[in-house]
């Protein structure tokens, strides 16, 4: 009974912020069943795209729509069941389990009394998904770094959202904790859902995406396949960088900037 | 402890909540005797002058004492969740400083005589609080702004108090201001319980529609809102809610301070410390708080009688230090 993830679309949105234009005019979609990658530069307008893309922002003009519908047109509740969101900063106020912390993320599919047992099936299944099963009991402000990363990102996938949309997902991550979530994330797609991740680090990106999406200055300066847009003359335009581009012993994608251009 | 059943659901949750009500039922019927003239319990439904003092003197004072109990710990356990800030209490956003100054403005007046009136000055010093922080906070729904116009709003019916204590215009007029700052049920009937009940229960009812929305801003703001939860509804909802449950207690016993920190925190190891889950045992246990301490201030060996509102921040002041040391070691 999966419902079949719509096109995520946004078409002419601008948005101003205290007189900074923050993002100008663009349009984009995004695929389900595809990891997208939103590279660029520091204040290229990556994380205000996504708050408008998870409807926490309204842009001045534009609309988002999901499928044929608008998604400002949506009830929060709503919203909330087909778009998850996974902020940048982890927040983690009380001193609740790590179960209970999960179980949050049921909170737009759960009645005024609680919750169903189709909401505890989910949340067990996102625990499973992030092994996060054997946290269960302890207290999630007590857990580490990198097991916070699991737990909030299993909180997101206990919604069940159609869209996944994650800003920087990787900050203060090891290397090894790093390819969890993003393995993790890429998961999350073979079942059709979209995922949407900004990122920092292009190699990560080269690997994981999909397709990138890459910003630059509240616009969009090139969007496609991952290996059309992850080229040394897109990167070196949006990072002002030269990065050599090539290959692991092992087959896989290396991005190194190696200087300021 | 806490403890869960197979499907999550917090079968102790349930339990602390019977247990509560239980003993705030024993602690209530207990009340009834407290005192300083002892009336046996055979002769409480009677129809002499011992029945009368249970029936019109005790009962409407106790009945008083769990309604403004459960608002204050209730009210304290939302503003904690909605502030996210264990050491936040009803008084932050500045309703019962400016409930308080409504009262205050009647008796410096001389108009206690009726009374009706200091309650309805007191609610219409929280119908106004509640207004000026509209129009401070705005419709941003930003918590940094809201707490700010709280804190500002606090101060300024603060020092309007004392202005009007220093500008008394007898000394009678000071001591009465002074004492009836320090909050107690002392001579308080059914007229005040008719009066701050139901404000208190349609309070409560706002109060208790926030918990799903505080369990939310467990994750913080962002999270909160892409799950569905409107913040400018809930910011509302909580300054209605604490404003009707602080108003009302205010205008029937003055300011009862400490209740409102403490009872979130004492029932949060039992309860669990999930935001919604602390809302009703936090009501039961600010309840029972409060029956009890002023159980306690009749039946004390003194002069005159301990004012309510003294006993708990004699009560308070140490576990609000107890409080600061257990979050310094914890952050250490």
């Amino acid at each position: 009974m999966v419902p079949v993830t719509e096109i995520l679309a946004f078409e002419a949105l601008s948005l101003t912020l205290r007189g900074r234009k923050i993002l100008n005019d663009i349009s984009g979609r995004f695929q389900p069943g595809r990891v997208t990658v939103i590279l660029g530069a520091n204040g290229a307008g990556k994380s205000s795209l996504l708050s408008c893309l998870s409807g926490l922002r309204e842009p001045q003009s534009g609309t988002v729509t999901l499928g044929d519908r608008a998604l400002l047109s949506l009830e929060g509740k709503e919203r909330g069941q087909l778009i998850g969101l996974l902020p940048q900063r982890p927040d983690i106020h009380w001193n609740v389990d790590v179960k209970t912390l999960v179980g949050l993320g049921r909170l737009p599919h759960s009645g005024r009394w609680g919750m169903s047992a189709n909401d505890h099936q989910a949340v067990a299944r996102a625990m499973a998904a992030t092994d996060c099963t054997e946290l269960s009991a302890r207290k999630a402000m007590r857990l580490s770094g990198g097991e916070q990363g699991r737990v909030l990102l299993a909180r997101v996938l206990a919604g069940e959202p159609q869209w996944l949309l994650a800003d920087e997902p990787l900050a203060s991550l090891d290397p090894a904790h790093q390819f969890d979530v993003l393995e993790r994330l890429k998961n999350y797609t073979a079942a059709g859902n979209g995922v949407i991740v900004v990122l920092h680090d292009l190699t990560q990106a080269a690997r994981f995406a999909d397709d990138i999406m890459i910003m630059k200055e509240g616009t969009i300066l090139a969007a496609g396949p991952r290996d059309q847009v992850m080229t040394a003359d897109i990167m070196a335009q949006a990072y002002g960088v030269e990065v050599q581009i090539g290959t692991s012993d092992t087959g896989e994608p290396l991005v190194v900037p190696v200087r300021r251009l | 402890m806490m403890g869960m059943d197979r499907n999550g659901v917090n079968q102790d949750g349930w339990r602390l909540n019977v247990v509560l009500v239980v003993a705030l039922a024993a602690m209530m019927i207990l009340s009834l005797a407290a005192g300083k003239v002892w009336v046996s319990p055979t002769a409480w439904l009677g129809d002499d002058l011992s029945a009368l003092i249970i029936m019109e003197l005790r009962l409407p004072r106790t009945v008083l004492g769990a309604a403004i109990g459960a608002a204050l710990g209730m009210a304290g356990a939302t503003m904690q969740g909605y502030l996210r800030n264990p050491l936040a209490d009803p008084g932050v956003f500045g309703v019962s400083a400016s409930s308080a100054l409504g009262a205050v403005t009647s008796l410096y007046f001389g108009f206690a005589v009726s009374a009706w009136l200091l309650p309805a000055f007191a609610l219409a010093g929280a119908g106004i609080g509640m207004g000026l922080l509209a129009l401070l906070a705005g419709r941003s729904g930003s918590l940094i702004l809201f707490t700010l116009a709280g804190v500002i709003l606090s101060s300024l019916a603060g020092s309007l108090t004392s202005l009007m204590i220093s500008l008394a215009p007898t000394p009678f007029a000071t001591t009465e201001i002074v004492t009836w700052l320090m909050g107690a049920l002392t001579d308080r009937s059914w007229d005040d319980v008719i009066l701050a009940v139901p404000i208190i229960a349609v309070g409560m009812a706002f109060l208790f529609a926030t918990g799903r929305s505080l369990d939310a801003l467990t994750l913080g703001e962002d999270a909160a809102r892409s799950m569905g939860v409107n913040v400018l509804r809930l910011q509302w909802f909580a300054v209605l809610g604490v404003g009707l449950t602080v108003g009302a207690s205010v205008a029937a016993a003055g300011i009862i301070g400490f209740v409102g920190l403490i009872v979130p925190h004492l029932v949060r190891p039992f309860a669990g410390h999930r935001p919604s889950a602390v809302l009703l045992p936090s009501a039961l246990a600010g309840a029972l708080l409060v029956v009890g301490a002023d159980s306690a201030v009749r039946i004390l060996p003194s002069v005159s009688e301990l004012r309510l509102g003294i006993a708990m921040s004699l009560l308070g002041a140490p576990f609000f230090m107890a409080l600061l040391f257990k979050m310094h070691r914890e952050l250490s």
